[in-house]
């Protein structure tokens, strides 16, 4: 079928309804003094604990994504649907109620700030707290990913691997990791921007401190109190830089089924 | 092995490789017991040794075709300069060897299932199991593969299980032929065993095809293949002159007629009809030659041709329809 013209025109709609907000902001961006706003020590502050966090929530969230999305992918027991829930729910819960709960289980009186208290660790208001937040929020997009890649992957090339004598963690290397690398590209972009998007878990576990866990966007939200210029253009770099992300990898992923 | 489609032909590669557990029985290789279910015997695919070349290849995507041969011995712990070197002299065996830079995703059904035999090969096997090994050859490279095939086979040391539904791939690689039929052994034992005493309708469809056994000869400009009373125009493939050698002519390659036919078929013989066999709408002609060949017509040109019993035919046999086999 060919592609009426209405559902062109319809997209077209669509299209402009995602561009305008950020026409908008690159409108209404002090493009003039924006070297220097740009360069202030609190926003070069801000950007540096962004991308560390969210670089680091990302490599944290693979190594819980890719165990889950394996058992989730081929193994059979009962309460899988819910496990997968469980997983996924922080992709559509609110950001607070996610940093209530980060506080609830990792807080001074959450259930295990007693034994991280004897441990002499302490979590929240600390850059862990801000890794830990965006691991929360944005590793279920790597479970997603994941599972799916595993679950597309041609289990008998395993098995041919299997024949030739190939030990578990030789096939993991040259079938399995391979095979996956189009989800797990997909799955870091898209952890990677919603991790360094995050702002509502961040503030409420790890708090606003300058230069400890004052990220990207709890800046634009402090700097918006004084400076609505300034808040506008970091939110123009912080969009830009995830449409980057985005688009470099998930069209990759389209690109590549193999 | 050969089977019709659905026989059960992969299912039985799969269990010996391990990769599908028995529910009853045993496999044992050269006195050792691989699999026994009454015993609770059961090694993992990687404890056995074989070498399978899968019908659908199953080249590894993210490897080239020298990495994948190589991939084998590079499993068990060979030195990738070494395993390399392996891969390569079987792939240049196969005629494989100017793919080997080349990804899985760049090889055509032909060339992968080459790779794949090479990989098979290259890992040493005791036991070397092909399914359908030539199935993705195309008409034209088809017999060069089987040759090719054919000469791996002579150099392999171990046993190899070739699974096939083509009659002429059994009767020219196999030193020994088991059909299967619906999960079962139907019937075993040489070509010729087959050929003479059909067990089943699938058999004897097997049985049907003409194999020769003779030598070639030059006459003139042309190649002959001398088998009995027979002289057949032949091109002679590989096979040098002199040799001894057999052909392969399928019975639907034999075109019957009352009256000398004007067509282009170089080989036209005169015979009498031995035995008219009917099956279905096919009908099987042997002919009264030495040694005897079968056609196959429709049952209308049966009964067009009139023919019974004793009656006199030319039967027309176009050169390019017979495949010549080193014997």
């Amino acid at each position: 079928m060919r592609t009426p013209r209405l559902v062109v025109g319809l997209a077209a709609l669509a299209a402009a309804f995602f561009a305008l907000p950020l026409l908008g902001l690159v409108a209404a961006a002090p493009w003039r003094t924006a070297g220097s706003m740009l360069l202030a020590p609190q926003v070069t502050r801000a950007a540096a604990l962004s991308l560390v966090a969210a670089t680091a929530a990302v490599a944290l969230g693979t190594a819980l994504a890719f165990p889950l999305a394996w058992v989730l992918a081929r193994t059979r027991f009962p309460g899988r649907r819910w496990l997968r829930g469980l997983v996924l729910v922080p992709m559509v819960l609110p950001p607070v109620v996610a940093g209530v709960g980060l506080l609830a289980a990792f807080g001074r009186r959450g259930l295990l700030g007693g034994a991280l208290e004897a441990a002499g660790v302490t979590i929240p208001f600390t850059t862990a707290a801000v890794v830990l937040a965006a691991t929360f929020v944005s590793a279920p997009f790597l479970v997603v990913t994941l599972e799916a890649g595993l679950a597309g992957l041609d289990r008998r090339l395993e098995d041919a691997a299997a024949t030739l004598g190939a030990s578990p963690a030789r096939i993991l290397a040259t079938v399995v990791l391979p095979g996956l690398k189009p989800s797990l590209a997909a799955g870091v972009a898209l952890a990677w921007t919603r991790a360094l998007g995050e702002f509502g878990a961040t503030i409420t576990f790890a708090g606003n401190l300058r230069g400890r866990t004052q990220t990207m966007p709890l800046a634009v939200y402090e700097i918006l109190q004084t400076d609505a210029g300034a808040a506008i253009l970091l939110s123009v770099v912080l969009l830009l830089v995830s449409l980057l992300a985005v688009v470099a990898v998930r069209g990759g992923l389209f690109r590549d089924p193999a | 092995m050969l089977g019709p489609n659905g026989a059960g032909k992969s299912t039985l590669v799969a269990a010996l490789a391990g990769l599908a557990p028995l529910d009853a029985g045993r496999v044992a290789v050269g006195g050792r017991v691989w699999e026994d279910v009454v015993a609770g015997v059961r090694l993992a695919p990687g404890e056995r040794r074989i070498g399978v070349a899968f019908q659908d290849a199953r080249l590894f995507p993210a490897l080239s075709a020298l990495d994948n041969a190589a991939y084998g011995p590079r499993a068990r712990g060979v030195s990738r300069a070494e395993s390399r070197r392996r891969a390569r002299a079987w792939l240049e065996r196969l005629g494989a060897l100017h793919l080997a830079e080349r990804r899985p995703a760049a090889l055509s059904g032909g060339e992968a299932q080459r790779v794949a035999l090479a990989r098979a090969l290259a890992a040493d096997p005791e036991v070397l199991l092909l399914d359908e090994p030539l199935s993705a050859q195309d008409a034209a490279a088809r017999s060069a593969a089987r040759r090719a095939l054919a000469g791996a086979l002579a150099g392999f040391g171990g046993v190899a299980l070739v699974v096939t539904h083509d009659p002429i791939e059994a009767l020219t690689l196999a030193d020994r032929v088991v059909v299967l039929e619906g999960g079962r052994i139907v019937q075993a034992g040489d070509a010729e065993s087959l050929r003479r005493r059909p067990a089943t309708a699938w058999v004897a469809e097997l049985a049907g095809v003409n194999l020769l056994a003779g030598r070639l000869v030059a006459a003139g400009r042309e190649i002959f293949l001398e088998s009995g009373a027979l002289r057949l125009a032949v091109l002679p493939g590989e096979v040098p002159i002199g040799a001894a050698a057999e052909a392969v002519v399928p019975p639907h390659a034999i075109v019957l007629s009352l009256d000398a036919p004007r067509g282009s078929a170089r080989n036209v013989l005169r015979g009498g009809i031995a035995a008219i066999d009917p099956r279905g709408d096919r009908v099987r002609v042997t002919l009264d030659t030495r040694p005897p060949l079968t056609a196959e017509i429709t049952a209308e040109s049966l009964a067009d041709l009139a023919l019974s019993e004793g009656s006199i035919v030319h039967a027309a046999i176009k050169v390019t329809e017979i495949e010549v086999f080193p014997a």
